[in-house]
């Protein structure tokens, strides 16, 4: 009985010790090695209906890749989640593996499910360390032009599967460097760089122009490379770069940041590498994050890789409704970030320099459900309370960037600024002109990004081939 | 990679540089500006567009040498480049026939003004000119200007040349002259623009000022730049960078650029020191 339940429980990633890794860069999970990843792989049942492949945004062929993972067959095992997923190293990472595939995995039911997302980045990353990765055969060029406009999941899937197509593809970046929040968000310690890089070096392999520097809207504008530049066809992944800040007094004291200038500074411009690079931060030792998402926990645990003393998470709602991955917020509570929650700042005080020292908080309680079906925090009158806080970054959401769309008319867009889109093509208002990902769903995940990138590019590809 | 076709110090401690962007050049338009990175380590840091020229498809900067960014872009040869530069970013000045316009300049914002200068010109406006430095030998960009306006005047601090002073003493000395003057438009250090706001406030005389906060990605992305604006956040590298110099709060602009004086002084003496033993070797 002992054994049999050691023999199926669900493999441990191995980790760098909390206590280590909550003062350095470096990526917390190791990875699996190969024995335990066959190991782990073993544990499917192949069910002839699998739920994990339903609980997939993009339909991963999970139980397929698992068994090549069990036979040990692990490069075919990366070329198989190739088949539905671009970049299977990123998404075996970032995924919320919990509310997706695993959490439809029948093994779960009863006990721990299958650990399909650590074996999606195990495969990956064994196919890229031992340079496996193929070059896929290209067809002929068609000889068509496609511009991608951003170059973050969405983008970059939308230009891997059009190149495969034969046509011609560039992608425009308005930073100096591509992958989009995937590079400029989502610190090091989560999704090294050099995955990221690897991943854009294989495009321009395959063919691909980038273009950085180049925001569009400001140096071209989408019908001038429509109409100019010989582009058949634009796709528009600008993402939701809108940062959102808290209507309370202090917000523009110095030391309080969005959560996206916090981790550009960090992530992009590599701040926490200063002065080696030039771009400054601020290292608070009282840090407050306001938030509870991904963003949230990416900034909290930043701010005690760069020496805090204390950070703490404040959150106006209850644990249930933090939207984190549920490995973050465990790996943020094992490095001893503080949770906040019901509890909401409503101002913010300042020195006489105008430098943050401290903000007051509310207690809240929850009432009746509001649109979202999450229950409203209420404020407890009466329950204000301070704390010292020398440094404090926003991550309380972001908005559409209107960069692009104000100077592209034709475009459709809703009432908060995102471009509609036919959910199924990514076909947008405007004549040759799709678009994905956060510009259209608003902030979501990396997998729905690519998803909808995937779909466009199906959708590109066959007005490319027919016209409409 | 850009190439930097010329990098010369035209008086000490400002420099020109232009650079080889054909697209920023064949866009560009008065109260644009770049961001530019030197080095591959640099910071992402804005600078306003003097000049441009769609044939040779060129930008042209003036700045300051005052941190470690600009002192890297002091250091790049004619010939040589840099890593990084996009744009045109920020608004386009908003260019009418107002009438009579002054448009006035310190230290970079003696080349930046100017092609506000030569836009208000074409468009039928009376172009005044004032432009403001400690010293004559620290002027340039003097022929372009006084070609640009119908009229220019000078003013240095020490009286070495043109009137005595900064350029509000000059506007003042207009006023009192009689002169009717509709907008008025400011470029230079956050001092500059926010004395001269004071005085144009006094006669009611509509001011813009180009704000030059702290910056990132300049495209609304980080929220770095934003600057209380009648009440109301503004994010400059998109809603501006120039706004109403009556409606500014000069306070939080000189609190929010003085965020990093600690890191940015340790940053550029590192810098200075490498630099030297660089050269010794
Ligand atoms: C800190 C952080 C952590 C996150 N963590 C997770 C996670 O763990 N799991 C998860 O699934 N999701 C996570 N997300 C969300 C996820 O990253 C996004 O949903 C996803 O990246 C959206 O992809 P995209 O391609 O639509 O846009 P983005 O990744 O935003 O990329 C858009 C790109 O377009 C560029 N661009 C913008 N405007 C222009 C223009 N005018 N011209 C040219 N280029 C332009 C931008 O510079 C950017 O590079 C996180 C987000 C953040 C910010
Ligand atoms: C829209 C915009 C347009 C700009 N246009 C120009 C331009 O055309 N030419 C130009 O030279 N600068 C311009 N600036 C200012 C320029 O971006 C800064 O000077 C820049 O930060 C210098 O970077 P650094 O690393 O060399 O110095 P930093 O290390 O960033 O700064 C060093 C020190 O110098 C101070 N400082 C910064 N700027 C000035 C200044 N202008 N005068 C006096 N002290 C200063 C800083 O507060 C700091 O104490 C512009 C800024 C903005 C936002
Ligand atoms: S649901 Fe779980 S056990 Fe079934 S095929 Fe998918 S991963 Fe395997
Ligand atoms: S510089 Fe980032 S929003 Fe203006």
């Amino acid at each position: 009985m002992e054994k049999k339940k050691e023999k199926n429980s669900r493999q441990p990633m191995p980790e760098q010790l909390p206590e280590l890794r909550a003062r350095n860069f470096d990526e917390v999970p190791y990875g699996y090695s190969p024995e335990t990843a066959v190991k782990e792989a073993k544990r499917c049942l192949k069910c002839k209906k699998p739920g994990c492949i339903t609980g997939c945004p993009v339909q991963v062929k999970i139980p397929e890749f698992l068994s090549l993972i069990a036979k040990g067959d692990f490069a075919a095992a990366a070329r198989k989640v190739k088949e539905t997923n671009a970049l299977p190293a990123v998404s075996g990472r970032v995924c919320p593996q919990e509310l997706q595939c695993e959490s439809k995995c029948i093994v779960g039911k009863k006990g721990e499910p299958i650990a399909i997302g650590n074996l999606e980045r195990f495969c990956a990353d064994y196919e890229r360390e031992n340079n496996l990765v193929e070059l896929p055969e290209k067809s002929a060029s068609t000889g068509k032009k496609v511009a991608v406009i951003g170059s973050g999941p969405a983008g970059l899937t939308v230009a891997g599967d059009l190149i495969g197509l034969g046509h011609a593809v560039t992608i425009f970046e308005a930073l100096h460097k591509t992958g989009g929040v995937l590079f400029y968000g989502i610190p090091e310690f989560r999704l090294p760089k050099a995955i990221v890089e690897a991943e854009v070096d294989f495009l321009e392999g395959m063919g691909v122009k980038i273009e950085v520097d180049s925001i569009i809207g400001n140096i071209r504008t989408v019908d001038e490379l429509l109409s100019k530049d010989g582009f058949d066809a634009a796709f528009i992944g600008v993402g939701a770069g809108l940062p959102s800040f808290i209507r309370i007094p202090g917000m523009n004291l110095s030391g309080v940041y969005s959560a996206n200038e916090y981790l550009t500074r960090s992530n992009l411009m590599r701040a926490y590498l200063f002065p080696e690079y030039d771009t400054p931060l601020i290292f608070g030792r009282d840090v407050a994050v306001f938030g509870a998402g991904n963003v949230a926990m990416d900034a909290a645990r930043t701010a005690m890789r760069l020496g805090a003393e204390r950070v703490r998470i404040v959150y106006r709602r209850s644990r249930e409704e933090m939207p984190a991955r549920a490995a973050e917020i465990h790996h943020a509570e094992e490095e001893r970030i503080e949770f906040f929650l019901l509890t909401a700042p409503t101002r913010l005080f300042g020195d006489e320099t105008g430098r943050l020292i401290g903000m007051e908080c509310l207690k809240m309680e929850l009432g009746e459900p509001d649109e979202s079906g999450r229950r409203r925090p209420v404020p407890i009158e009466g329950s204000e309370f301070k704390l010292d806080c020398d440094l404090a970054v926003v991550a309380v959401g972001s908005g559409a960037n209107p960069l692009l769309t104000k100077s592209t008319p034709g475009l459709d867009l809703n009432k908060w600024g995102y471009i509609v889109a036919d959910p199924e093509t990514g076909k947008t208002t405007k004549k040759a002109v799709w678009a994905g990902g956060d510009i259209v769903t608003g902030q979501a995940t990396v997998i729905s990004a690519m998803g909808a990138g995937r779909k466009a590019a199906r959708s590109i590809h066959q007005y490319l081939t027919w016209g409409w | 990679m850009y190439k930097v076709v010329r990098r010369d110090e035209i008086v000490p401690n400002i420099h020109l540089i232009e650079i080889e962007v054909p697209g920023i050049a064949e866009k560009a338009k008065p109260g644009q500006f770049v961001i530019i990175m030197p080095d591959e380590t640099g910071e992402r840091v804005p600078f306003s567009m003097s000049d441009w020229n769609i044939e040779k498809g060129t930008i042209t900067i003036f700045f300051l040498e005052v941190g470690i960014s600009t002192a890297k872009m002091a250091r790049i040869k004619s010939g040589g480049t840099i890593y990084s530069i996009a744009g045109p970013l920020g608004k386009p000045t908003s260019i009418d026939n107002y009438g009579t316009v002054v448009c006035g300049g310190g230290c970079y914002g003696i080349g930046a003004i100017y092609p506000i200068a030569r836009a208000m010109k074409e468009a039928g406006n009376k172009v005044i000119s004032i432009i403001e430095a400690r010293s004559a030998y620290l002027l340039y960009m003097e022929e372009s200007l006084k070609e640009a306006s119908d009229q220019f005047f000078v003013s240095t601090a020490d009286g070495s040349k043109g009137t005595k002073g900064r350029v509000q003493e000059v506007f003042a000395k207009l006023i009192d002259s009689g002169e009717k003057i509709d907008r008025s438009y400011f470029v230079g250090c956050t001092f500059m623009m926010m004395n001269c706001s004071d005085i144009t406030k006094q006669y009611n005389i509509k001011t813009m000022v180009a704000l030059n906060p702290i910056m990132v990605d300049g495209t609304g992305m980080c929220g770095c730049c934003r600057v209380t604006v009648g009440g109301n956040t503004k994010f400059a590298c998109v809603d501006g960078p120039e706004f109403d110099g009556h409606q500014v709060d000069w306070k939080e602009i000189f609190e929010r650029k003085s965020v990093y004086l600690k890191d940015e002084a340790m940053a550029y003496q590192t810098y200075q020191q490498t630099e030297c033993k660089v050269s010794k070797v």
